[in-house]
């Protein structure tokens, strides 16, 4: 069963022909977007600057309170 | 408390966004519609046993998957987004957002990696009923996995079923079928998809004229028009009809927005509908009667009979929101603006007594977000607060953008209706491609349905501004204090990105249309 599924899949990527161009645009739109911008560009700022939930909470309950100025 | 923000920062953030979410919203509608245009297509290959059916089916299913491809995954980097530029955000609505996005990117997931390579690959390898239900499962599958970004943008715009936890600063799943059942998402998720379906069927009609016009494939052209006429009416109404309900529930759960979408400044009874209009000025300022039109052509009483099914319902103007309406019960902005803020300093007091170790201080704030006469009376408001000591007015969306996106779209779903009507009705006498101006309408509405969409989202999100979490948050509230520097450095990025992925979608689309289908 499990080969029958695997030379399913593996004849049809080998025989695809337009589908190629389709395949190449998509593996490198995933490499641009994970290796490149998620990498680099965009980290989670909450998981990479606090180490618990608490303290994600503690920091945007900071940003969401302290600007204000109107006591 | 707004100056404290980085409007420039907040600014490029919400581009990054529009541009990535338009983008991504370009191939998301078509891949919707025509998965269904193409199970029906297959449907009737499978029944007839009709060759021809099978190419055309093939030929569309080609075309779907040009899209599919293109179009995949580029709503990941909304998510992307969410955790870098909109992190207050993120941790504000997480629970909501967190479970839905993780069905959807879960279903997305096993569709894609089975049923779609059954359409592609299984030809002439399972049997023919086998492959018509992965087709089937496919366009069922698409537009189920759409339920949940749906599900998850309606709760922005009516959140229900939540409760805020202050210690935690987030919002926490209560009920879990009050947020997916909520009249907002059943609403927003119909009006959707079925618009999505009008746009495909447009498609298919537009380029089904071309091969006409060059007489080329008439027989192909001519079925898949029959089908996508079909398909078109069918959805053109259902989107009327979604359309009309959704217009309701803005009225009296955004009335702000509604204003906006008709640049109605004084609520009155007998509100007439303006059908087409110019505005003269910058409309954004209150007061600003409605004689600022050029011109207009109004449907009397067609706005409050559409909201109230009567016409001496009373529609809410953008005045009587921003200054209140006494007679009406609608609280003045002013007032709310003071209600939100007394919640948010309430937290705030709630967050210092923490700081400080004073227990019973803590826990008198933390109590009063669990009674629910101070939750209705202050924290209703949160969102409000940000704009003490700011003119009321900021607080009103961009009223010409409202105006014309919303008429655009209405205008633009009229044109659809007729057009497959026209095109169904043709197609039944088999006169359809008889009048070559009728091809060359129909082609040249190709672009049209992409245009409408985008402006149903351009009323939805810019409508609701200024919230990202209606009255709760404001979108500067919601943003990371990052450097606007990161955020323009992307933003180009993205745009050089997505005008190649662009350019290839539509030079592979093109150069597959132009083969057409396979020769018999």
């Amino acid at each position: 069963m499990l080969k029958r599924i695997f030379l399913f899949y593996y004849n049809g990527f080998r025989t695809m022909t337009w589908g190629r161009s389709l395949w190449a645009i998509i593996l490198i739109k995933l490499f641009i977007m994970f290796v490149i911008l998620k990498v680099f560009f965009f980290p989670d700022i909450l998981k990479r600057d606090f180490s618990s939930d608490e303290e994600r909470g503690d920091h945007v309950l900071e940003q969401l309170t302290n600007p204000l100025n109107n006591d | 408390m707004i100056e404290s923000f980085d409007t420039s920062l907040v600014d490029w953030s919400r581009g990054q966004f529009a541009l990535t979410a338009m983008f991504h919203w370009l191939f998301v509608p078509l891949t919707l519609g025509l998965s269904f245009i193409v199970a029906f297509m297959e449907t009737i290959y499978v029944r007839t046993g009709d060759l021809e059916w099978k190419r055309i089916t093939r030929f569309w299913m080609k075309v779907f998957g040009i899209n599919f491809a293109i179009g995949v995954s580029t709503g990941i980097i909304l998510e992307f987004e969410f955790g870098t530029n909109w992190s207050n955000y993120s941790w504000f609505v997480g629970d909501i957002f967190g479970a839905p996005l993780a069905i959807e990117g879960i279903m997305a997931f096993f569709m894609e990696s089975t049923f779609i390579a059954i359409m592609f690959f299984g030809w002439n390898k399972v049997s023919k009923r086998f492959h018509l239900t992965a087709t089937w499962l496919t366009a069922v599958g698409a537009n189920l996995s759409a339920v949940w970004i749906l599900v998850a943008n309606a709760w922005m715009q009516d959140p229900v079923g939540t409760r805020f936890n202050p210690e935690m600063a987030r919002n926490e799943m209560t009920s879990f079928w009050d947020v997916f059942l909520s009249e907002t998402a059943v609403n927003k998720f119909m009006h959707t998809i079925t618009s999505s379906f009008l746009l495909a069927s447009v498609f298919v009609i537009a380029i089904s004229a071309w091969f006409l016009l060059r007489n080329r494939h008439v027989l192909f052209a001519k079925r898949s028009t029959v089908i996508a006429s079909v398909f078109g009416v069918i959805a053109a109404i259902a989107t009327i009809f979604t359309g009309d309900t959704s217009a309701r529930i803005i009225a009296r759960e955004q009335p702000m927005k509604f204003a906006a979408m008709e640049a109605l400044y004084e609520g009155q009874t007998h509100a007439p509908l303006v059908a087409i209009g110019a505005m003269r000025t910058d409309t954004t300022m209150v007061p600003n009667p409605r004689e600022e039109f050029i011109f207009k052509i109004e449907i009397p009483n067609a706005l409050s009979y559409m909201v109230f099914l009567t016409p001496s319902g009373f529609v809410s103007g953008i005045n009587d929101l921003v200054y209140g309406n006494e007679e009406q019960g609608i609280l003045p902005y002013q007032e709310r603006i003071d209600r939100g803020a007394v919640a948010i300093n309430t937290l705030k007091e709630m967050k210092r007594a923490k700081d400080r170790g004073d227990e019973a201080q803590f826990t008198a704030m933390k109590a009063k977000f669990e009674d629910p006469q101070w939750l209705e009376e202050y924290y209703k408001y949160f969102g409000y607060g940000y704009y003490k000591d700011q003119p009321v007015e900021s607080l009103i969306p961009n009223v010409k953008l409202n105006f014309y996106a919303f008429h655009i779209m209405v205008i633009l779903g009229g044109h659809f209706l007729i057009l497959s009507i026209v095109a169904l009705v043709l197609s039944m006498k088999n006169r359809w491609g008889d009048k070559k101006w009728l091809l060359w309408v129909a082609l040249l509405t190709l672009p049209l349905p992409w245009i409408a969409s985008q402006a149903g989202w351009v009323v939805a999100e810019v409508g609701r501004q200024p919230w990202v979490v209606y009255e709760l948050m404001p979108t500067v509230a919601a943003v990371t204090k990052i450097s606007p520097g990161a955020v323009q450095l992307t933003f180009w990025i993205f745009l050089v990105t997505f005008m190649a992925l662009f350019i290839a979608e539509i030079k592979i689309l093109t150069a597959q249309i132009k083969k057409g289908p396979e020769e018999k």
